[in-house]
């Protein structure tokens, strides 16, 4: 007689394998977040000290660089946050059509774009109207010029992010608000994208994580600075452009410097990730 | 009785594809009147012409007028004409992100309406009329979601008196309910023609015996027969309605 395996024994030992590899594969993908994490960790937190956060790029410390993301983060988000979200919701609401589906395609096309040539195009505009006498010609390497390239990085994001957002609420919801004789803008304002905010909110968070963390776009309108800031029309530094320049650096000690910022950027973003996280717990508890 | 609401030659488009065709049909006042038929018939494409919510969708197109009072709803402000008649759905669909008070306010307040005394006035009149504020009055401030699917959709019906309405549509608002949810409607959809007209979208027969005085049948976009709902189940006219009463099809 030859053994065989019944039909359930097979499956059970077919649910088994497939959860394993599941398992195994979850593992493979964390290993570089583990490892990044790690590495940042340990030779990050040797160079960190109160005066890391004091002192200027200049003086090897990372505070001016600190303020400056903070700064691009805040002036990027004024901008592209209400023009991205509106574009999402013109997208969802009002997209059916030749002009919406328009919209969409460019929107699309410009989340694909590679930073470095959203950098160019900031560089080159503000370089154009500076040539024109329309702008000061110092405004080519600014504060200014560097928020312009973050917003044409974040707005396609956001409208995208927005717009998956405001699609994920039944239509029903939408009829309901319209059969009581609510005016349809109205209905959209204050039914629809409530009751897709937790979503849009995680969609903003993400998008300002994206662009805290470019670097490409920087070099070639923020430039970076070894001070304080100094205002819209000056130069400004930020983390990753000072990462970049430490970790270039010659001697060891800027190097060790570049791991530190490296650990700040990195909890930074963290950071952002788990107010999102709480943003959604909240709402969904209070449902 | 006098019609509230009379459609005369009304058809319906969705794109290309015609749902309904001249529909002429008398809606009495403060009655209830039922419309049924198979899936697919368009009687819910006729009742969603009743307060413009057909031109909502992409495409979508109505011919022939639909008056109101002998006003034709289609020469008023869209807006205007969902606050004169009101509409339950079929899946209860309270707004997720309100509590209880903010769903039945919610067609008040945002039509403009901040008197809080006036808004909780509304609020305790409509939940009475729904017949839900003893379920609820001690949890205004929960999701409207908590609630059991037949209180939800008693939530939409209180959310939809509160505006004050003169009609009352309502596209099978028992369709997802258990028979206990369902009768508790039922008797709610008996007491509210003493204010309101009602007409009621079902595709269950003895709902419409149950509940109206008046039933339409509808077949393939076609109004078939109408006439007082206990003639139109024993004498029915046509052999088509026959048929579809003794369940020979549909």
């Amino acid at each position: 007689m030859t053994f065989r395996f019944d039909r359930d024994t097979r499956r059970r030992w077919k649910d088994l394998a497939m959860n394993v590899a599941a398992f195994l594969c979850v593992v493979l993908a964390l290993i570089p977040l583990g490892s990044l994490l790690f590495e940042a960790s340990v030779r990050g937190l040797r160079s960190i000290t109160p005066s890391f956060f004091t002192l200027t790029t200049a003086n090897g410390g990372i505070g001016n660089a600190i303020q400056g993301t903070l700064i691009l983060i805040a002036l990027t988000a004024v901008i592209a946050l209400p023009v991205g979200i509106l574009t999402g919701i013109y997208l969802a609401e009002y997209g059916k059509n030749p002009v919406g589906a328009a919209v969409r395609f460019f929107v699309d096309v410009m989340t694909q774009i590679p930073s470095i040539v959203v950098g160019i195009f900031a560089f080159s505009l503000i370089l154009e109207l500076g040539a024109a006498g329309i702008v000061d010609k110092r405004l080519v390497f600014s504060t200014t010029t560097g928020v312009i390239a973050l917003s044409t990085i974040m707005i396609p994001f956001v409208a995208r992010t927005s717009e998956e957002a405001l699609r994920l609420v039944p239509i029903s919801t939408r009829e309901s608000a319209l059969a009581l004789g609510i005016p349809r803008y109205r209905a959209i304002l204050r039914v629809v994208l409530p009751s897709s905010s937790s979503a849009v909110i995680t969609g903003a968070l993400l998008g300002i994580a994206r662009v805290g963390g470019e670097t490409a776009p920087l070099l070639m309108t923020c430039l970076g600075s070894p001070f304080w800031w100094q205002g819209l029309d000056q130069p400004c530094e930020s983390l990753p452009h000072t990462i970049y320049v430490f970790a270039l650096g010659p001697d060891s000690a800027l190097n060790q410097a570049a791991w530190g910022a490296s650990l700040i950027l990195v909890l930074m973003m963290l950071g952002i990730a788990i107010v999102s996280r709480v943003v959604i717990r909240l709402r969904s508890v209070s449902r | 009785m006098a019609a509230k609401i009379r459609t005369e030659k009304v058809s319906a488009w969705y794109g290309p594809k015609k749902a309904i065709e001249d529909i002429t049909l008398d809606f009495e006042e403060q009655a209830v009147s039922a419309i049924i038929g198979p899936s697919g018939c368009g009687k819910s494409t006729l009742i969603r012409c009743l307060n413009r919510m057909h031109e909502t969708i992409p495409k979508a197109r109505v011919e022939g007028k639909v008056l109101l009072s002998g006003e034709d709803i289609y020469g008023l402000p869209a807006v205007t004409v969902r606050r004169r008649i009101g509409m339950v759905f079929q899946k209860a669909n309270p707004f997720p992100t309100m509590s209880i008070y903010e769903n039945v306010a919610a067609g008040l307040r945002l039509n403009g309406e901040r008197n809080r005394d006036r808004l909780d006035t509304a609020v305790l009149e409509s939940l009475k009329q729904a017949a839900l504020w003893d379920e609820v009055k001690d949890s205004l401030e929960k999701s409207g979601a908590s609630l059991s699917g037949g209180q939800q959709q008693r939530l939409c019906i209180a959310r939809a008196l509160a505006v004050r309405p003169e009609v009352l549509l309502m596209d099978e608002p028992c369709a997802a309910l258990d028979p206990i949810a369902t009768a508790k409607i039922e008797d709610l959809i008996f007491d509210l023609k003493k204010d309101y007209t009602v007409v009621i979208v079902t595709h269950n027969m003895q709902q419409a015996a149950r509940v109206a005085e008046t039933t339409a049948f509808m077949y393939l976009g076609h109004l078939i027969e109408v006439g007082p709902t206990r003639e139109l189940f024993e004498r029915p006219k046509e052999t088509l309605t026959e048929s579809y009463i003794t369940g020979r099809f549909g």
